[in-house]
């Protein structure tokens, strides 16, 4: 732990990326494979259930630091963070020498003191909160009651993995993905080893395009060298078939095979040993549908029959990662979509459900521009550009692949406050800020009060509530967890925001219930919209 | 109705009986000075009235001005009341004002803190019947480590950072702040570079403190030169093109706000120490039972909140008034460049 502790407290004291992945590379080559493989858990949002609710944490907290709850909680506002504040208020000050207890030590702990009676819950939090020192009672909380924010992303974490293992960056991220848990898994069997077996579920990293950059027509060479299609806009998703079984991941890394039960059917005429990259669509009445209906489908946790048919979704095929068995990903674009072509056309897609993302040629950059200027009425988001000769590369990557979106400018945020609007909305929380991240904070960016339905504003109005960390007169700062896309028609430099930066219009365009926080966009991010 | 023996009016701290103020915000004819910083001791009062060794001190700051020093404990009689100076503890030379009037003790903390910090005269108990005080870290969430565990990792970090070649720079406040993180610092690691601000200052404070040898940083100061050493200066420089030049270098900030991750994290410092020149919530508590006082007034920080403990846990009078000793703001960041 106290190694684990001090990794912490070296990512939390820098902003420089270089020396966050040197401490994590010096933690992964010295500490023990159990704490390793929670490190990466922990890092990977995988966290232990928590043992206790918070209600019961803050009461022991003042108990064992004598104070009032209403102080705890006082005092809570001003530090704004759970964790944070029991670590604080707890009686000691003296460092602790000796931490004996491993990271996975603790974390086994947490984990069996869920099936404790509460007073024995309360007996181990008292000893181990007292036992530790403040940082290691810090990140001991952090574990008990949430994730870590503290600048590390993911890739940055395999970056450093890399670096301590020597195992190319690439076949980590694949390690990485999918539906493992330290509990039935070891650091040797998810890190080092091949195993077969483990491989079955598993997706591929999705290559993910960057925007189009001004005058990119300029950069990419001649048009010929690209392949233009829709970007259409639904769940980018990864369909495996391996072994008379279906798998569906989204870009979320979640594996969403419940919730689409119609996919089932690719069984029947795609061959075991095949990965398709595409994008989950509302399909009613044999077109594209609006994105808002598929939010039934991801809201839900059973699918019922009624819904299926209110609401079928299909897969629009993008790509074809594997193929026969075989990991195709470095094939030119061009190849994958010929062998992924052939074998849809062979499919009745209306029967089964699945569609080709139909690839198109232009001669000139004009050509390309009236189609994209087409895609409002095709229900996409503008198009995409895959360089022909490009394999399927990891991650977010400039080079092979662009997106050439429409306009209006989008960003997704993380909604921060709210204020209750008026009219007919008054009692509803309905008026928004959002914020972007700024260096692993989020920064206030633009207020947004429309886009939503009325049933959607109840249900955001309700989570607020039970969300609430602080109140300032009628407004309330909540909970960073929800991002939503905010579209906007003009974007400017502006001293008078804490941002830097002005949008006119915001609007939210929708709920992006699919998206983590850490996806929201970056203040950067924004500032590159702003015409040079 | 008997009027208090002092009152909070709109130009500051007031003694209606000897027509005194003290640590005025507003240009007053006569004002009682707790201590150095520029929201204690205000620019335009007609005369006043410190601790011997805090008149260099606001001289520097303030220009001419016609003051009066007065030593440690020693009564001063104005229309009837006794006034004295005792030691708060702050910064070198700040005073804890007693006022006494037909028996009835008032004392005014001004900023204090009762760890001894090895430069600042150490904070005194007074026995009184009204204890103004100020309240900065008015929570349970503050609570110092001893100064000297803050000082080893200080060190540490500076001996680290000059292994990897690496020039510290350390932020903290140009009086009081700067000169007990000089007074501390392990000169056998390196040598102590200063910015003018700070340098300016310490010289000063020179006059009757013992301070180790600094070097001020001039516009011939080369890089190759400062670099593995230590720069201290004041937060405002943080993020300056002055800085630029000392590349690489690593930033600290000493604050008791640096108790916050969120604090420091919105800064971007890479290291924050917990050093405060108030008192902690402890020390707060330890301060009042100490002084035997039945009336407490809070002042300036979680004033709302530190008086509600006090009368519901422990059973005081207690009750909070405003000054302008600091912006009522919760905005943390900028208290950071205002805690002194």
């Amino acid at each position: 732990m106290k190694d684990f502790a001090q990794l912490i407290k070296k990512l939390d004291s820098t902003n420089k990326t270089n020396e966050k992945v040197a401490a994590l590379t010096e933690y992964f080559q010295n500490a023990n494979d159990a704490d390793k493989l929670w490190t990466i858990a922990i890092l990977s949002h995988r966290r232990p259930k928590r043992p206790v609710n918070t209600t019961l944490l803050r009461l022991w907290a003042t108990e064992i630091s004598g104070i009032p709850l209403w102080l705890f909680e006082e005092s809570y506002h001003i530090v704004g963070d759970l964790a944070e504040t029991i670590a604080l208020i707890i009686p000691s000050c003296e460092r602790s020498e000796v931490t004996s207890k491993s990271l996975s030590q603790y974390i086994l702990e947490i984990i069996e003191l869920r099936t404790f009676p509460e007073e024995e819950k309360k007996k181990y939090l008292h000893d181990n909160w007292l036992a530790l020192n403040y940082f290691e009672r810090f990140v001991f909380n952090k574990i008990l009651t949430g994730s870590f924010r503290i600048g590390v992303s993911q890739k940055l974490m395999t970056r450093a993995l890399s670096k301590a293992t020597g195992i190319d960056e690439d076949i980590l991220a694949y390690k990485l993905m999918g539906d493992w848990t330290p509990e039935k898994t070891t650091y040797k069997k998810l890190i080092l080893e091949q195993n077969e077996e483990d491989y079955l579920s598993k997706p591929y990293p999705f290559y993910l395009a960057y925007a189009v950059e001004d005058n990119f027509q300029e950069d990419l060479g001649p048009i010929s060298d690209w392949s233009f299609e829709h970007k259409w806009d639904g769940i980018r998703s990864q369909v495996i078939i391996r072994n008379d079984e279906v798998f569906v991941w989204s870009r979320g890394e979640e594996l969403v095979t419940d919730k689409y039960p119609e996919f089932q059917d690719f069984l029947k005429v795609i061959p075991n040993g095949t990965v398709i990259d595409g994008e989950i669509l509302p399909f009613g009445e044999g077109e594209i549908g609006n994105f808002n209906a598929l939010q039934t489908r991801i809201g839900r946790k059973n699918i019922s029959k009624a819904l299926l048919k209110k609401t079928p979704v299909i897969l629009n095929a993008y790509d074809l990662l594997e193929w026969q068995g075989e990991d195709i990903r470095q094939k030119p674009f061009s190849e994958r979509r010929k062998i992924l072509d052939k074998l849809i056309q062979n499919i009745n897609s209306e029967e089964i459900g699945i569609y080709l993302s139909e690839t198109m040629n232009f001669d000139t950059w004009e050509e390309a521009a009236k189609e994209r200027d087409l895609s409002r009425e095709k229900r996409s988001e503008g198009l995409m550009l895959k360089r022909k000769d490009s394999p399927y590369l990891v991650g977010r990557k400039k080079g092979d692949w662009w997106k050439w979106k429409i306009d209006p400018f989008t960003i997704d945020a993380v909604l921060t406050y709210a204020m209750r609007g008026h009219g007919r909305r008054a009692n509803l929380y309905t008026d928004y800020t959002f914020a972007l991240w700024d260096e692993g904070e989020l920064v206030t960016f633009a207020k947004a009060y429309s886009g939503l339905t009325d049933a959607e504003f109840r249900q955001v109005d309700a989570w607020i509530k039970r969300n609430t960390l602080e109140r300032f007169g009628p407004v309330r700062s909540v909970t960073p967890q929800h991002v939503f896309e905010i579209a906007f028609e003009g974007i400017a430099e502006s001293s008078r925001h804490k941002s830097g930066i002005a949008t006119r219009f915001p609007r939210i365009l929708r709920w992006r219930k699919d998206k983590p926080i850490e996806e929201a966009n970056t203040l950067s991010d924004l500032k590159a919209l702003i015409p040079k | 109705m008997k009027q208090p023996l002092l009152v909070f009016n709109e130009k500051g701290i007031y003694c209606q009986k000897a027509d005194v103020y003290i640590d005025a915000w507003r240009p007053v004819d006569k004002c009682i000075v707790t201590h150095g910083h520029a929201d204690h001791s205000r620019w335009g009062h007609k005369q006043y009235i410190t601790h011997t060794h805090n008149v260099p001190i606001i001289k520097h700051r303030l220009g001419e001005i016609s003051v009066t020093g007065k030593a440690w404990n020693e009564t001063f009689t104005i229309n009837g009341v006794k006034f004295s100076l005792h030691p708060a503890g702050h910064i070198m030379a700040s005073s804890q004002v007693r006022v006494e009037y037909k028996g009835e003790v008032w004392v005014f903390t001004g900023d204090f803190k009762t760890e001894d910090d090895g430069l600042a005269e150490v904070y005194e108990p007074v026995k009184c019947h009204t204890f103004i005080t100020e309240c900065t870290f008015g929570l349970p969430a503050f609570k110092w480590e001893p100064q000297a565990e803050v000082f080893k990792d200080i060190n540490e970090w500076w001996a680290t950072n000059k292994s990897e070649g690496r020039t510290s720079i350390l932020f903290g406040y140009s009086l009081g702040k700067a000169q007990r993180l000089l007074k501390h610092l392990d000169t056998s690691i390196g040598k102590i570079y200063t910015h003018g601000a700070v340098e300016n200052m310490t010289e000063v404070v020179r006059e009757n403190y013992k301070l180790p040898k600094t070097t001020l940083i001039t516009r011939d100061t080369s890089k190759e030169e400062i670099k593995g050493n230590i720069i201290v200066a004041p937060p405002s420089a943080h993020g300056s093109t002055w800085i630029r030049r000392f590349v690489p270098y690593v930033t600290a900030s000493a604050s008791g706000w640096m108790t916050f991750r969120g604090a420091r994290r919105r800064r971007a410092i890479d290291r924050g120490f917990v050093l405060s020149d108030h008192a902690d919530w402890e020390g707060l508590l330890s301060a009042i039972d100490a002084t035997g006082c039945e009336k407490v007034i809070a002042t300036h920080g979680y004033t709302d909140i530190f008086a509600r403990y006090l009368r519901e846990e422990l059973g005081y009078d207690a009750r909070t008034e405003k000054t302008q000793y600091e912006e009522e703001s919760a905005e943390i960041d900028k208290k950071i460049e205002n805690e002194d």
